[in-house]
């Protein structure tokens, strides 16, 4: 099942980099911005199947997305693949200081303690003049190991590169779901005091949860502000993490892959929404939120296994 | 100095009432039904709205009393709290209960991107304007000082909603049916409580009170797009220091933010911003559940 | 704002379209093919009613006159250059991540031949790189960051409204003129980069024009609190004789039925550098005597040309209220790129490109409802205008605002030379200021 499921995505990730030198510019560029969300989503899955749920996560994107801005910034530096790894273990090593503390901290207070935590960096954004406060500043045009691509070349090779971060990310996550450790969330969730009789560290598990999560929004904020170009304290608003619950929650907690198909998917309804009516786009967001949960209660990730085994039963 | 100290309690009262006035129904929700209501920024939102409408009806060419616009305010929004409220949990939430907290918070946040754009469509992109009833209630002086005589009677509604929730919850019947769900829903449902009924009930009240909470601010505001954003992150912060789903919670949270909050403006007006986000993390790591929550047993 | 509900706006547009419909086989043979324009503003949210809805009307009804080619001269041809325009309109509302996919949607996707828009300077910030990369041909009508041209040299990026440099130092001049004993001043504004900037320019200027006048109270209230019950007990105690405030419709609105309520402005007289925009919805709630500006020399504060009268008729007869300042705004940016357009068709002999259009924009003087515009900063992508001031007075018999005894600050007085920062020419002293 592992297997299949391994082949499959890597088949999808091949078609989706096959696909893009066909495709008009603002789909990629589109798609792009969607996948280093989807990062960032995939951490709250991570979480989630722990019965986790952040309201702050913004915080890991905008820690992410400054570290490459600043780099940019202070140095001028400004190779796509060192700037992201940076921005991931700066925003990990925020979530492992920060995981000290709430890894204690469950179900609404898990959320709500998160929250706190990005508005309180969203306050010290915002009165930083010297950073441009809520206008935000622009991020530099970024290299990939001394190659300097222009122009619809460098969509395409930010995309590509932002697609191959995925993958790792999404066969790192992947083995990890399958991992001991991983394989605990569900108990957690279910019962804590069982796993602790088991001599597992509840706390350690989740703090491991929390780091995943966090280097994952990092490695998200960074590709987003080298794809958008512009970085400002909005991306650590407490809004920013409810479009990412909102992802998550549309993708559903079965598969890696469903927080890339759900984040997809979003960016797609949104869009389309702000071109067809821009006065109500937020109802058709709401709408498409609530027939999910109302109708796919699993996540649209759920469609494609309960295909499976339809198409299973029979023989 | 003794200026500032009693302008810094004046300010603190009146900004915790009008805290408090938002956060109640939202506590009690959650008290209750264990949802984290998002909407609820929606119901102060047509609150607002509702009043708005109401204020200009009944002052618009008409020489009529005040204090009658103001009670017709709090109706008209209180009916439409009633109205949607109503449609929201029978129409809606009924077919979500049971579903994980966080879903449901989805849901609720759903709700609240439908009724946003709801706003435009009945009343338009533009602003709103109900200032009569506070400019009638005039102010008084202090010296230096002046106060608006609404915001005393904010405080006021704040300490008699206070009052009000303390009474029916200790020596109503309906009251103690209602802390017999907060405590164990199962329980209760065993005793034969129709769990069903209570739930409407206080999402409905839930929602009057967040419209009246719309309904009072109207007057001191702008009344325009957007406005439910702000409420929901003050109101559940408010929640959150006091313990969710605790009413005293919400009183003495509201306090705390709002004393803090006018201290920080008369003295170091640089740290406003942060004022309620710090105070809501400082509380939750000291006390993980907020004030007036104890820690839930474990189950095993 | 305006009065129509969308229904009667959807109903008018169904009218007007099936109208153009009729009328389309007539013209089809010498009709040129349509200029797509993107047209971004705030649809939704908090600014969507003082400048997104405002600017969109501007759009809206200047691009139906020019259409039917019944604008005065120097803009009297049909649409931009004889071709009629196609208008798109966006919402600005999102993360600057939304902002940037829908701006290459509209250049990408629906292929618009130049966009006009943006009301907060975050998005003009973050849209100005893209168009850059793109090379689509962007107007930015309403932001007011003078970083955009002064961070680097742009190609395709104009912006025909002044920056907010010039509010901010002719408020500083007004105070100073009207009220000679002044000692000190407080600023209320809000805590984003619009009320950072705000605040840092008037001091700045201040400093410059009045060293001995101190600073009081600073605050920084958060953006749309809604709730100013203890800065307005702050400012009750201090002993300021003037309050600066860059608030802007709601934050304005409610600020002042609060502060009204506890008789604020009996103590201080209040600069409002966006008043001009709450006039007309406030009325008698705004108190006589407040310093009221309007980012230029907009609505009441336009000077008497037969543009300004064309623009205000065409404007209050469709939405029923006067045009403010994002109406102006938007007016100047679509007529700034009509002379462009046509200027440079007339050298192309036929549809212009992207770079032909930017080069006769670059240092373009024209006239439009709020007088006489320059392109002279940023190497001629960003104009400067004479800028003015006035005092609020309410006219109980015939129930209109009114801003009388108007001070005119010549462009040159109001804003930094060509080739130097706005923050540094005030920290300077404001060398080479013209003011007569």
């Amino acid at each position: 099942m592992a297997r299949r499921a391994q082949l499959i995505g890597g088949l999808a990730f091949i078609a989706a980099a096959v696909i893009a030198p066909f495709l008009p510019d603002w789909v990629v560029s589109l798609a792009t911005i969607a996948f280093a969300n989807a990062l960032v989503v995939l951490g709250l899955i991570v979480l989630w199947r722990a019965g986790l749920v952040s309201f702050g996560q913004a915080l890991y994107y905008c820690i992410g997305a400054y570290v490459v801005a600043l780099i940019g910034r202070w140095i001028g530096f400004g190779d796509a693949i060192v700037l992201v790894l940076l921005g991931g273990i700066s925003a990990g090593l925020v979530s492992f200081l920060i995981g000290f503390l709430i890894a204690r901290y469950r179900e609404i207070f898990f959320a709500m303690l998160s929250l706190a935590l990005s508005m309180i960096l969203y306050g010290v954004l915002v009165k930083t003049e010297s950073l441009g406060s809520t206008d935000g500043f622009s991020v530099l045009t970024p290299t990939f190991l001394g190659y300097t691509p222009h122009g619809e070349a460098l969509n395409l090779t930010l995309y590509w590169f932002t697609l191959a971060i995925c993958a790792l990310s999404a066969l790192g996550v992947g083995a990890y779901f399958r991992s001991i450790a991983g394989a605990l969330a569900a108990a957690v969730r279910d019962n804590e005091i069982r796993v602790e009789f088991l001599g597992v560290s509840v706390a350690r598990v989740i703090h491991a949860k929390v780091v995943i999560a966090g280097v994952l929004g990092g490695l998200g904020g960074a590709l987003a502000a080298l794809a958008i170009g512009h970085v400002d304290p909005n991306m650590a608003y407490w809004t920013t993490s409810g479009s990412f619950v909102f992802v998550a929650i549309l993708a559903g907690a079965g598969s890696v892959a469903a927080a890339f198909v759900g984040s997809l998917l979003f960016e797609a309804i949104r869009s389309l929404a702000v071109d067809v009516v821009p006065e109500f786009w937020q109802m058709i967001l709401g709408s498409a939120l609530l027939v999910t949960i109302l109708f796919v209660p699993e996540g649209l990730g759920s469609l494609v296994f309960r295909l499976r085994r339809k198409k299973a039963k029979p023989s | 100095m003794l200026l500032t100290v009693l302008s810094i309690l004046t300010d603190g009262l009146a900004y915790a009432a009008y805290l408090f006035i938002i956060a109640i129904g939202l506590t009690l929700i959650f008290g209750v039904m264990k949802i984290l209501n998002v909407a609820h920024g929606s119901f102060y939102a047509f609150g607002a709205y509702g009043a708005a409408t109401a204020v200009g009806i009944y002052f618009n060419g008409h020489d009529w009393n005040a204090a009658g616009g103001f009670l017709f305010m709090i109706l008209l929004a209180m009916a439409i709290g009633l109205v949607m409220g109503l449609i929201l949990e029978r129409g809606l939430l009924r077919l979500v209960y049971g579903k994980d907290e966080v879903v449901i918070v989805l849901v609720t946040y759903a709700v609240f991107l439908i009724l946003e754009d709801m706003v435009v469509l009945i009343w338009g992109a533009q602003s709103y304007a109900a200032y009569q009833p506070m400019v009638a209630a005039g102010s008084i002086d202090l010296g230096d000082l002046v106060l608006s005589n609404y915001d005393i009677l904010l405080v006021v509604l704040a300490a008699f909603l206070a009052a009000l929730a303390y009474w029916s919850l200790k020596f109503t019947r309906y009251g103690r049916l209602l802390t017999t769900v907060i405590f164990d829903r199962e329980v209760a449902a065993a005793f034969g409580i129709n769990v069903t009924v209570v739930y409407t009930v206080t999402f409905l009240v839930g929602a009057m009170l967040g419209a009246l909470s719309g309904a009072v601010m109207a007057p001191k505001i702008s009344v325009t797009l957007g406005i439910g954003v702000e409420v929901i992150v003050l109101a559940f912060a408010v929640v959150a220091i006091g313990g969710m789903g605790s009413i005293e919670g919400a009183l003495v949270g509201a306090l705390i933010v709002g004393i803090c909050r006018a201290a920080a403006v008369h003295l170091v007006p640089q740290i406003e911003l942060f004022v309620i986000y710090g105070v809501m993390a400082i509380v939750l790591i000291v006390r993980p559940y907020g004030l007036f929550v104890r820690a839930q047993p474990r189950r095993i | 704002m305006s009065q129509t509900s969308s229904l009667a706006r959807l109903s008018a547009l169904l009218a007007v379209s099936s109208l153009a419909a009729v009328m389309a086989p007539a013209h089809a043979q010498q009709a040129a093919a349509p200029v797509k324009l993107g047209i971004v503003s705030f649809l939704t949210g908090p600014a969507a009613a003082p400048f997104g809805i405002p600017g969109r009307n501007g759009a809206e009804i200047v691009i139906e006159s020019l259409n039917a080619g019944k604008a005065p001269a120097p803009y009297n041809q049909v649409g931009l250059g004889g071709a009629k325009i196609e208008a798109k309109y966006v919402d600005e509302a999102g993360s600057a991540a939304n902002t940037v996919t829908e701006f290459r949607n509209l250049v990408q996707r629906d292929q618009v031949d130049a966009v006009v828009g943006y009301v907060s300077s975050g998005s003009c910030l973050a849209v100005t790189p893209v168009a850059e990369e793109l090379k689509e041909l962007t107007v930015l009508y309403d932001c007011g960051t003078p970083r955009i041209f002064e961070e680097k040299p742009r190609s395709y990026v104009f912006r025909v409204s002044p920056h907010a440099t010039m509010d901010n130092v002719a408020a500083a001049r007004y105070l100073l003129a009207k009220k000679k004993n002044l000692k000190s001043y407080s600023g209320i504004n809000q805590n984003y980069a619009w009320g950072q900037d705000s605040w840092r320019d008037f001091v700045g200027s201040m400093k410059v024009l009045a060293p001995k006048v101190t600073v009081d109270k600073v605050l920084f209230p958060k953006v749309f609190a809604g709730e100013y019950g203890a800065e307005i007990s702050t400012l009750l105690t201090s002993k300021s004789q003037a309050l600066h405030s860059s608030f802007y419709d709601g934050d304005l609105e409610a600020f002042i039925y609060q502060e009204q309520a506890r008789g604020l402005d009996k103590r201080m007289t209040m600069i409002l550098t966006t008043g001009e925009a709450a006039i007309w919805r406030m009325k008698d709630k705004m108190p006589n005597g407040t310093i009221i500006g309007g980012r230029g020399q907009n609505g009441p504060l336009a000077p008497k040309s037969a543009l300004n009268d064309w623009f205000q008729k065409i404007y209050t007869d469709r939405y029923n209220t006067p045009p403010t300042y994002p109406a102006y705004q938007m007016a100047q940016s679509l007529l700034g790129l009509k002379l462009a357009y046509e200027k440079a068709q007339k050298g192309a002999g036929k549809k212009p490109t992207a770079e032909q259009i930017a080069a006769s924009f670059k240092g373009l003087e024209f006239d439009a409802p709020a007088g006489h515009f320059k392109m002279a900063l940023g190497d001629g992508h960003q104009g400067i205008s004479a800028t003015a001031y006035g005092t609020y007075r309410f006219d109980k018999k015939t129930n209109t605002p009114e801003i009388v005894d108007i001070v005119r600050y010549p462009a040159e007085c109001v804003n930094p030379p060509p080739g130097m920062e706005a923050d540094a020419w005030i920290k300077g002293g404001m060398k080479g200021a013209k003011c007569n």
